[in-house]
């Protein structure tokens, strides 16, 4: 530590670090552009200068390393001149036209302007004009309005992986841009928007439909993955005019997926389901909600008297943690035991080796976001990180980055934005099982393995793979998207559960969606009934699906159509109307999407997030959590009078989820069947909202399907 | 003694009556400044902060670019504006509301606007006839700009040498 003195004050600082860094801590200002906390320093907009004892000119306080004794002036007249300089020099070639500019009100040019600025300049030629670029379908440039900072070409470098802006020219010629006409194709990039200090990046869905103090704040939690990322609802009136990221380091730093940001389009679309709806005699009818929920309750009754086996409860894991306990709480009371929300997975195996309990193998991240970024060595089993959560892939970056060897089992090799070791292959179950053999060799288990495993061919890469494997200190290995949503999961989470068993490495299933950990925790899970798969392959008379499209967030949509088809009575809990839906259910009652109700999210590590109403319901639609009240007390059962969101929490016994994979012995890993390609989930096709976001659907990544 | 000699003849010979009387007939003849509204009107300042109007450039394009600085600005919360992006890309108001009962006639909007586009006008004798007509809509304050354009872009220029 060293002392250094700013305008006086003494501070104490870790020598070595710059002084920004310090002077912010001690909430001294001092103006700056090009210098952000989680970029490279830049010292290019020269806007920090401050007059540092001794030294002959005013020093950059973002490129200064502290020293001891240092004795530091922000406000002197040396400093204050090299400010007021540097602001006019910025200001020569910036077009001033806040009025039409949707920055204006946040931006950093502005406000540092007004304080540090003067009201006149010397320069009295034209200003240049820059071309403004197509980006694509999130990003709105604005060129003439860059001040050449560089944060998003430092973004695009450090942080999403793929060097898309570029600063091409020098001085007065000096653009920022594609170089070649192409899309910014990042699926966090609309995070430069945020970074822009002008306007010259804005949102082009947000485009001109607000000025920043009309806004309203509602801070509430992202609903498109399991990071739980914090975000910021930004309201006006009822209607939510755009998203931006909330600072939490141990969660989502100051980042969010494009996802997260751009998915609020869909709250407002069109598609929106207006009022309860009752089919009769193949017509339509608009109902109220009291009509509509005392017919559902009575279908529900009856159903579950004379068959609680054949009726089937299927909820989205992005549902809240309030309305999957009421769901499975109403059901359970009626004795009804087919409830999943598993929607994806094809293979259920595992439930029968091993019935649920807190120890169970379910999907659930054994380390922290934190601790993900301090890993030796990471595999990735079955898994596009990248486009299945881009803030997780993001901590493995930064994993890669402080030196951690990053590996993947893959069907196909896939585009990573860091260096890594892809093994892909068709067979790639096969080349898992390798491993595994490997390693049981090196670690003397060669007696555990079943004949398959045992009979599996090893190549080079998976040897060396098996080697680094036993050598590292911290080794990860994580089952991706891919792996959950094979036909053979089962041996995967086994094959898996030898690795974690002989090198000691952490082994996690990834959970995807916002609420997995959260439906698992509150048992939304067929415990003594039939899982998602079962349902739909069985006779099943009676449907209520929360939150889903089935025909697009079943693993088998074409059998989950059939089924909802055939079924004789179908309630859809929905917040959006479509012409599949209106063909087979038979109720459609309106929920409302995240931003419109109360509710909890557990995240991937177990971080049980609350959130609250951003905006009220739009149309006639109703939190989930109220339905399933009013609707438990309509049946008559116990424990349905909550009459907030919070009492509902309350009410929930969370278990903390550890799962404890000694217990799944290799040898019991049952004979490999056929194997089947699985397909990759588009990034902007996980659930009902992304999928109606026009914006992200124009992206290259949402065709790429 | 003289000065009781004094106040009876100021009492009997009626000096302070006429004194007044004098200044009644002063201004009896002379003319006159009041004027007989409504026939007679008085001069206005080219300051004068009537009426609202929207105007637009003399190419016909409306002026108001929807920064919303009016709105902001505005301390009775008179104006409401919604905004977008137009067909060619230009931002532009898709509702400019002014509830002329809650207008102070403050003139801050006008201050406030980048591009002259809202003014206050010199049309100070105007009512309502119908629920609702004291809120003047884009259409209304657009054609209310146009009609009296010639007197609005006379009073800028009278007062631009003090802006």
């Amino acid at each position: 530590m060293v002392k250094i003195e700013i305008n006086g004050q003494v501070v104490e600082a870790k020598e070595g670090s710059m002084l920004i860094d310090v002077a912010d801590q001690a909430n001294i200002a001092i103006p700056r552009f090009c210098y952000h906390k989680k970029l490279s320093i830049a010292a290019n907009c020269r806007m920090c200068l401050v007059e540092v004892e001794g030294a002959p000119k005013a020093m950059p306080a973002c490129a200064t390393p502290v020293t001891d004794g240092m004795k530091v002036l922000t406000q002197s007249q040396k400093a204050k001149g090299a400010q007021k300089n540097v602001m006019e020099f910025l200001l020569i070639n910036h077009p001033l036209d806040c009025p039409i500019c949707d920055q204006g009100g946040e931006c950093e040019l502005q406000d540092v302007a007004l304080e540090y600025g003067d009201d006149v300049s010397h320069f009295n030629e034209g200003k240049r004009v820059v071309a403004d670029k197509d980006i694509g379908s999130l990003i709105q440039t604005d060129m003439t309005r860059c001040i050449h900072c560089t944060r998003c070409v430092r973004f695009g470098q450090e942080v999403a992986g793929m060097m898309e802006l570029g600063a091409t020219g020098r001085s007065e010629w000096m653009e920022i841009g594609t170089y070649i006409e192409k899309s910014v194709s990042s699926e966090m990039s609309g995070n430069m928007i945020d970074l822009c200090p002008v306007g010259a990046l804005t949102s082009k869905p947000f485009r001109y439909s607000a000025r920043p103090w009309e806004l309203q704040s509602h801070p509430t939690i992202a609903p498109h993955d399991s990071i739980g990322s914090n975000i910021v609802i930004h309201a006006k009136g009822n209607e939510v005019k755009r998203v931006v990221p909330a600072e939490n380091e141990s969660v989502n730093e100051v980042w969010i997926s494009d996802r997260d940001r751009f998915s609020y389009e869909a709250i407002h679309s069109e598609d929106r389901l207006q009022t309860p709806m009752i089919k009769n005699k193949g017509q339509w009818q608009d109902v109220d909600w009291e009509t509509a929920l005392a017919f559902v309750a009575d279908k529900l009754k009856a159903y579950a008297e004379t068959f609680p086996d054949q009726v089937g409860v299927l909820a989205a894991p992005n549902a809240t943690l309030e309305e999957l306990h009421l769901l499975q709480k109403m059901a359970r009371g009626l004795g009804i035991e087919n409830l999943d929300h598993r929607l994806r997975q094809s293979d259920f195996r595992l439930d029968a080796v091993q019935p649920h309990s807190e120890k169970a193998v379910q999907p659930h991240l054994n380390l922290s976001f934190d601790g993900l970024e301090n890993q030796d060595l990471v595999l990735l089993v079955g898994s596009w990180l990248r486009k299945e959560i881009p803030l997780l892939n993001h901590r493995l970056r930064k994993a890669g980055q402080k030196g951690a060897g990053i590996w993947a089992i893959n069907p196909e090799t896939f585009d990573f934005n860091y260096d890594m070791t892809q093994i892909a292959s068709d067979q790639w179950l096969l080349k898992l099982a390798g491993l595994v053999k490997t390693v049981a060799e090196k670690t003397g288990h060669q007696s555990d393995l079943p004949q398959w495993v045992a009979q599996s061919e090893v190549d080079t890469e998976v040897e060396t793979l098996a080697q680094q494997m036993i050598e590292a200190e911290n080794v990860s290995v994580m089952l991706g998207q891919i792996a959950q949503t094979d036909a053979h999961y089962t041996e995967l989470v086994q094959l898996s559960a030898c690795l974690e068993a002989w090198t000691g490495a952490n082994l996690s299933i990834v959970p995807l969606s916002a609420n997995t950990v959260g439906a698992q925790q509150v048992g939304f899970l067929p415990l003594k009934g039939k899982n998602a798969e079962q349902m739909l392959s069985s006779r099943t008379r009676m449907y209520l699906n929360f939150g889903l499209e089935p025909e697009k967030d079943l693993a088998d949509g074409q059998l989950a159509l059939n089924a909802m088809r055939q079924a004789e009575f179908v309630v859809n809990m929905t917040a959006f109307d479509s012409e599949t839906q209106r063909d087979y259910a038979d109720v459609l009652l309106p929920i409302s999407t995240f931003a419109e109700t109360a509710g909890s999210f557990v995240n991937a590590m177990g971080r049980l997030q609350s959130f609250k109403m951003a905006i009220e319901p739009v149309n006639d639609a109703k939190p989930g959590w109220k339905v399933f009240r009013v609707l438990g007390n309509l049946l008559g059962l116990d424990g349905f009078d909550q009459t907030n969101a919070a009492q509902v929490r309350s009410d929930i016994a969370l278990t903390p989820l550890s799962p404890d994979f000694q217990s799944l012995e290799a040898a019991k890993a049952p004979e490999q069947s056929a194997i089947v390609t699985t397909e990759q989930i588009n990034i902007y096709a996980v659930d009902a909202m992304v999928r109606r976001s026009p914006s992200l659907q124009a992206t290259p990544d949402a065709k790429s399907a | 003694m003289i000065a009781f000699l004094k106040h009876q003849v100021k009492s009997f010979g009626f000096t302070e009556l006429f004194k007044g009387l004098a200044v009644t007939g002063k201004y009896l003849f002379k003319s006159k400044i009041t004027v007989r509204y409504p026939e007679e009107k008085t001069p206005l300042s080219p300051r004068f902060r009537g009426k609202h109007a929207l105007r637009r450039y003399e190419n016909g394009e409306e002026r108001c670019i929807a920064c919303k600085l009016c709105e902001v600005v505005c301390p009775a919360n008179a104006i409401t504006i919604e905004s977008e992006e137009r067909k060619d890309g230009t931002r532009r108001t898709t509702q400019y509301d002014i509830d002329m009962f809650k207008c102070i006639y403050c003139g801050f909007c006008e201050e406030a606007c980048p591009v002259d586009a809202i003014v206050e006008t010199r049309v100070f004798e105007y009512e309502f006839h119908e629920r609702g007509s004291h809120i003047m809509t884009k259409e209304d304050l657009l054609a209310f700009g146009d009609e009296h354009e010639t007197q609005i872009a006379a009073d800028r220029a009278a007062d631009a040498k003090y802006r």
